[in-house]
């Protein structure tokens, strides 16, 4: 899939640049995404090398496992593959409190971490297991209660109430998780 | 309010975190370096990945293919009572984090922060998230190639979270 998306972004993008008379344009982008792909990667790198030594204090002093004792009943009903107990529940439960605060810096190397674990479970190595692709819609549907980013920029631009749109988030992530989640139940079934 | 305690989520979270390692007497800053160690594998298989992505969806935004979509479907979004200002945007969430943000800046310059077009910006931007980016991180950090139905599960998600954003918008903020 993401094969014939790819292929279709860059055939599409080189002919529409060509036709419309933009190839210097094209060149130029050519080389700046190289660029703009290594600045993210040294912007992730460190944020991501510290929230995984502080996750790791977590794991080892057994905070994370709290965590995920007091998320399991939920993540036991939407993980109905993962075996009980197993580390990837408190990765996953980890991953969702992070994303619940915003914090996406901190989201991201957590949820790393649960792709990996999941990995390791995982029977056929190079395909999508089931759990994970649930894990997926969770991260994408956003499962943000304070979006610390639209807030501030909100401020930025002088909004009299920068926060009046918390409870609207709310409700939006609410039904694009919950229909998510349904829409994934459906696709696995259908396999 | 909100604003003040999102500021001190952060610092306490780190606080907690170290305190009750002290507290469980665990090795805090040996552990710490143990676990950031890991970030230089993670990078590593990650950066191929996300290079490919970025370098066919800039190409592909460069283009302006979406410029010409928008002029097809100006009259379907005046039906629906959408504002056609927000179609970019709900176009580029899934597929790029920091074009979405860039138009959210724009938007919010334009229109106010406070008009219905600034609202519903600000909820689709924090309703949904980056599917591509995503994808891309996650499977490409641990090696799976096949997919399977992870994208369109991924888009479903983002197209529900834009479609209730609109209808919540209307309801709370709606003239």
């Amino acid at each position: 899939m993401v094969n014939k998306i790819w292929g279709f972004f860059i055939v599409i993008g080189i002919v529409v640049c060509i036709l419309t008379g933009k190839v210097d344009v094209l060149n130029n982008e050519i080389l700046e995404s190289t660029k703009s792909s290594l600045d993210m990667i040294v912007k992730i790198f460190p944020v991501m090398a510290l929230w995984l030594g502080i996750m790791n204090i977590a794991t080892e002093s057994g905070l994370l496992n709290k965590l995920s004792n007091v998320l399991s009943p939920f993540l036991k009903k939407i993980f109905p593959e993962i075996p009980p107990g197993h580390e990837s529940l408190s990765l996953i439960a980890s991953n969702i409190t992070a994303n619940m605060f915003g914090l996406g810096n901190a989201a991201t190397p957590f949820g790393l971490k649960a792709m990996k674990s999941l990995q390791s479970i995982n029977r056929q190595k190079e395909t999508a297991s089931r759990s994970m692709i649930t894990f997926l819609v969770l991260n994408t549907s956003g499962v943000t209660i304070i979006p610390t980013t639209i807030i501030s920029l909100r401020m930025m631009y002088g909004s009299t109430n920068p926060t009046e749109i918390v409870f609207a988030c709310i409700l939006a992530t609410l039904a694009s998780t919950i229909g998510g989640l349904i829409i994934d139940r459906l696709l696995a079934k259908r396999r | 309010m909100i604003e003040q305690i999102s500021n001190y989520i952060i610092p306490l979270l780190v606080l907690i975190v170290i305190v009750y390692g002290i507290y469980k007497k665990v090795n805090i800053y040996d552990t710490f370096v143990e676990g950031a160690t890991e970030s230089f594998d993670m990078v590593f298989n990650m950066f191929p990945c996300l290079l490919g992505m970025i370098f066919g969806i800039n190409i592909f935004l460069k283009s302006n293919v979406l410029n010409y979509i928008f002029t097809i479907l100006k009259p379907a979004f005046a039906q629906l009572n959408v504002p056609i200002e927000i179609f970019p945007m709900m176009v580029l969430r899934p597929i790029s984090g920091s074009s979405s943000l860039a138009i959210l800046n724009n938007l919010f310059a334009s229109y106010g922060p406070d008009s219905f077009i600034g609202r519903l910006a600000s909820v689709i931007q924090g309703s949904t998230d980056t599917t591509f980016y995503i994808l891309t991180l996650y499977f490409g950090s641990i090696g799976v190639k096949k997919i399977r139905y992870a994208l369109w599960a991924g888009l479903a998600a983002d197209i529900i979270g834009i479609i209730s954003a609109i209808l919540i918008v209307n309801f709370f903020f709606g003239n």
